[in-house]
């Protein structure tokens, strides 16, 4: 009975959130058609859609897609390979913390996408300016959530675990990592979403060439607001089935499959 | 029962605690002086073109320079109005459109799709549509930084609405009260943690994304086209006066604001600690 009662609730709300989805796209496409603004400011839906095929066709989104996905990817894979491991050496040891933390916490609360001018300066155009922003970007909430993982370990387990013998070697990898790894897996997340933001922004001020920022920006300049649609669509695709899909599956494999959060309803 | 512990404090001897506060303060200066240091050196060793490079002195002085003028004082100004005008669009709309979700099933059904639609874009990539639209200046500068904190704003007031626990609306109801008691001291009450917590994050979020915005949309003045424009004349030392103060107002904003509102409603309500 209940479960009637729940698949009829689901489809009535999948109905009408679709209906809002294309009420909401008819409403555009109407005033897009209606002539009030320029047809240059307000592309109609199906404009903006080949105007992504074409762009698929020819291969220019492919290469956009890339640069943004290898910058991006650079300065993450670099922030976890600096912040993880030094999370985790302040949250063993008094003095690594009580020398990074404040640093930390000092840099922290200062944007990534300000540093640009200055990283500009130092480093050129270029790519390196980008994957240094996104490096900054992603570096904090790696490294503070590593560390407060660390910190979060039930003690009851350590206890539980030297009783039974294990060495020192065997309590950091089989018990202690483990036991933060949600907070790592938050900290991914969030490292995630920081550096997608801070690769669109850095591509809008100091890539030159190539990226889904700069088209973006660039595509202002020639009154393209088309394919700026389309490149910020594809930039919202690529975020959710990171989201969805990378984290998803990485938090399905360790954290859920040992027990430790329960999957989300639904 | 609060003043017990206070009077315990004061009994004891005050010499000891004000040297662990000492001691505090020491190392948490530590790691600068060191880093400081380090700046020193590679500043003055000459590896560096000063320019580029500036010792700390110079970006003190710069500081120091432009805050007396008022320069400064004026550009974090014009950038703490907008991040104002912006924020409290998006707390208007945020907080009514979460609630909405929250309390009935016909808004969240409609809302629902359209809101997890546009939150996983980030807000920057909307700048240049936005600039389009509503023209360079301030109107699309305010517009995007409202934009850009609506989305987590709605989101943590629909999950405190929803988090209200369905006991509290039960008994006030039976206790007789109508329903625009029944949502200012239950429901408002009862989702304010989260509320608070989005308005924190969005106002965190508008911060980040408000320096690039004001470049974009080039505005006369603000923090953002400060340390823009001062790229121009290769002014490393006012571009780096104006990170720090960007990165004080943030820390600011954060501790000073959202700390002191904590305190005053949800903690002393005791429904969340300190």
């Amino acid at each position: 009975m209940t479960g009637v009662h729940l698949n009829r609730d689901r489809t009535r709300s999948l109905l009408l959130g679709t209906a809002t989805v294309l009420a909401v796209a008819a409403l555009y496409e109407l005033t897009a058609r209606s002539g009030l603004f320029p047809r240059a400011l307000m592309p109609t839906i199906p404009k903006i859609a080949t105007t992504f095929i074409d762009l698929c066709a020819d291969g220019t989104m492919f290469w956009h897609v890339f640069y943004t996905l290898y910058r991006m990817l650079t300065g993450f894979a670099l922030a976890v390979i600096v912040g993880l491991p030094l999370g985790v050496l302040m949250g063993r040891f008094r003095a690594v913390e009580s020398f990074f933390l404040p640093i930390a916490s000092a840099l922290m609360p200062i944007p990534s996408l300000a540093w640009v001018p200055v990283f500009i300066l130092w480093f050129g155009l270029g790519n390196t300016v980008t994957v240094l922003i996104v490096f900054y970007a992603a570096m904090f909430p790696m490294l503070l959530s590593a560390w407060s993982g660390m910190r979060s370990v039930n003690q009851l387990w350590l206890r539980a675990a030297g009783a039974m013998g294990a060495d020192a070697r065997a309590l950091f990898w089989k018990v202690i990592l483990p036991g933060a790894s949600p907070f790592i897996i938050t900290g991914l997340r969030q490292a995630f979403l920081r550096s997608w933001i801070a690769v669109v922004g850095a591509e809008m001020i100091a890539a030159s060439e190539w990226g889904l920022g700069w088209v973006i920006y660039d595509s202002k300049e020639f009154l393209n607001v088309d394919v700026m649609l389309a490149s910020v669509a594809v930039i919202g695709v690529i975020g959710f089935a990171f989201e969805r899909l990378v984290f998803g599956s990485l938090e399905r494999a360790t954290v859920q499959r040992w027990g430790m959060v329960r999957a989300a309803k639904g | 029962m609060a003043a017990l512990p206070e009077t315990l404090a004061a009994e004891a001897p005050s010499a000891t605690q004000t040297e662990s506060r000492l001691r505090a303060i020491g190392r948490n200066a530590l790691p600068f002086l060191v880093l400081g240091l380090l700046w020193e050196i590679a500043g003055h060793a000459g590896i560096f073109p000063p320019k580029l490079f500036p010792p700390l002195e110079t970006v003190g002085a710069a500081l120091y320079r432009l805050t007396v003028s008022g320069i400064l004082p004026l550009h974090a100004a014009e950038s703490l109005l907008r991040l104002a005008a912006g924020f409290a669009l998006a707390a208007v709309v945020g907080v009514i459109l979460g609630i909405l979700m929250g309390r009935s099933r016909y808004a969240e059904d409609m809302l629902l799709p359209l809101v997890s639609i546009g939150a996983p874009i980030p807000g920057i990539a909307y700048a240049p549509l936005f600039l389009l639209w509503f023209d360079l200046g301030n109107t699309s500068a305010i517009l995007l930084v409202g934009f850009v904190s609506a989305f987590p704003i709605i989101f943590n007031t629909w999950t405190g609405v929803k988090a209200v626990k369905e006991v509290w609306v039960r008994s006030a109801q039976v206790m007789g009260a109508d329903n625009s008691r029944l949502f200012r001291q239950v429901i408002l009450p009862g989702a304010l943690p989260y509320i608070l917590t989005g308005l924190r994050l969005g106002l965190a979020q508008a911060w980040r994304i408000l320096v690039v915005v004001e470049l974009l949309a080039a505005v006369p003045w603000g923090l953002g086209l400060l340390i823009f424009g001062a790229r121009q004349f290769l002014a490393t030392d006012v571009m780096l006066a104006g990170i720090a103060v960007i990165g004080i107002i943030g820390l600011a904003l954060e501790k000073l604001v959202f700390q002191k509102l904590e305190q005053m409603t949800v903690v002393r309500w005791g429904m969340m600690q300190s």
